[in-house]
């Protein structure tokens, strides 16, 4: 799908999570981030939702809004309603949870 | 006036030109070699004549629809760059050039001797490699390797060898050390599990489960299904070394199925019974045929496959499987063929 690019990573996360195929995770994902099936798989579109709600990029300029790793991750979680092992992990060694 | 002839490849990459009706007549014979040794339903008019017009199609790279397209997992993939090309990149560094150069939607770390009794040993620094990588994108990460299990024959492991027992005729012997082999690698995968949950990974990936036979298969059920029970957030995917369960035990069962002679429609349902979230299936390409005959084949076994799944299927995509050519250099006519093909006829969930 394109990854970072699109939306790629985030319905990955949904089929590994909650076991959804394609379709339906694409529908999850999409209506989470308010775009249409054909936005979700777009790199002009998903740059700019993506840069919006922070959720990483695959470019980086070296700006204060380039989230990228696992600043990104938090949101992500936030967004889709999942936990993300690397994300808790995180929480736990840096005494937030 | 010459019939037309359309371009197109054997099975071994070479180029072949073929006329229509030589396109429909390989078609026919691969898509009923799989009905007969799968005891699965032939692809429909429709799909057989989408199929036709996807092989034939202009141009040299072919896609799917806007909107339609759908995501990857990779086996060995962040040291791919290092091993097969030959540039010496850090993995963690390597995962980044996945993300943000070639735009894949998740990786796999995974050692260069991709096995979990290998990675074993040096399990904790794995761990660390996947961490700096967890730490710095955004995709999901997988730790990845094989169960391998002939690693487990003596002289290099702690099993007698079946491949030598079973030629001299000690079936009984031979088969213990199968089962034997089973406890110590499904171990290792647990203990390799736990090390890389311990970094935050998104998932295992069990590649090429089944290559020893179908003793190494049941090691990926059996550790898949430890992984779940232990750590139940940390997600496993199970990709297959064949389009059958070899049968070189030949009677263990898992859920009380015989795991010998297993076709991918049968296959996944034993994955998910184990407690997999995504499942990859094999259907092998033969050299020999060409991609006319071997990728209606593959669509016959693939859409038995996710006609009866329940969770994502990634169809396996690489050298020598699901209709892309035996060859190092793979050719971007064949491959992106194969991608709508098992995309648009057989529903795939993912590559």
């Amino acid at each position: 799908m394109g990854g970072v690019r699109t939306a790629g990573d985030l319905v990955l996360r949904m089929q590994l999570s909650h076991k959804m195929k394609i379709n339906e995770a694409k529908k999850y994902v999409a209506e989470k981030l308010n775009v249409t099936l054909e936005e979700l798989c777009d790199v002009v579109t998903m740059s700019e939702v993506r840069e919006e709600l922070g959720l990483g990029l695959g470019h980086v300029e070296p700006c204060a809004e380039a989230n990228i790793g696992m600043e990104a991750k938090f949101r992500i979680a936030e967004l889709l309603g999942i936990k993300i092992n690397s994300v808790e992990r995180f929480k736990e060694r840096a005494g937030m949870k | 006036m010459q019939e037309k002839k359309y371009f197109t490849r054997m099975g071994d990459g070479s180029i072949v030109h073929m006329t229509e009706a030589e396109i429909r007549e390989d078609m026919k014979a691969g898509m009923e070699d799989a009905v007969l040794r799968g005891k699965v339903e032939p692809l429909t008019d429709e799909e057989f004549e989408h199929l036709y017009n996807i092989i034939t199609m202009p141009g040299t790279i072919v896609g799917v629809e806007p909107g339609m397209q759908i995501v990857t997992t990779s086996d060995s993939g962040s040291d791919k760059i290092n091993t097969k090309c030959g540039i010496p990149v850090d993995r963690a560094v390597n995962a980044m050039i996945h993300e943000r150069i070639l735009g894949c939607d998740s990786v796999d770390i995974g050692y260069s001797d991709y096995n979990y009794k290998t990675v074993k040993g040096v399990a904790k620094r794995e761990a660390t490699i996947l961490k700096h990588a967890l730490n710095r994108t955004t995709m999901p990460l997988f730790y990845g390797a094989m169960p391998n299990l002939g690693f487990y024959t003596k002289p290099d492991g702690p099993v007698d060898n079946w491949a030598v027992l079973l030629p001299e005729g000690k079936i009984k012997e031979s088969l213990a050390a199968q089962e034997e082999a089973v406890e110590h690698a499904v171990r290792d995968i647990v203990y390799v599990a736990e090390q890389m949950y311990d970094v935050g990974a998104d998932g295992i990936n069990l590649d090429t489960s089944g290559a020893a036979g179908d003793a190494d298969f049941l090691v990926s059920l059996k550790a898949t299904e430890a992984i779940k029970e232990r750590f139940p957030d940390l997600n496993v995917e199970i990709g297959m070394a064949g389009e059958f369960v070899l049968g070189m035990h030949g009677k263990l069962k898992y859920d009380d199925v015989r795991l010998a002679g297993l076709y991918p429609h049968k296959q996944v349902k034993l994955a998910e019974k184990a407690g997999a979230s995504i499942f990859g299936p094999v259907v092998n390409t033969n050299c020999n045929m060409t991609f006319p005959w071997n990728i209606a084949r593959v669509c016959t076994f693939i859409k038995a496959c996710t006609a009866v799944a329940e969770i994502p299927v990634h169809a396996n995509t690489g050298m020598g499987v699901c209709g892309v050519p035996m060859c190092e250099n793979l050719p971007a006519d064949i491959v992106s063929r194969v991608d709508k093909a098992l995309v648009e006829i057989c529903k795939i969930d993912g590559l």
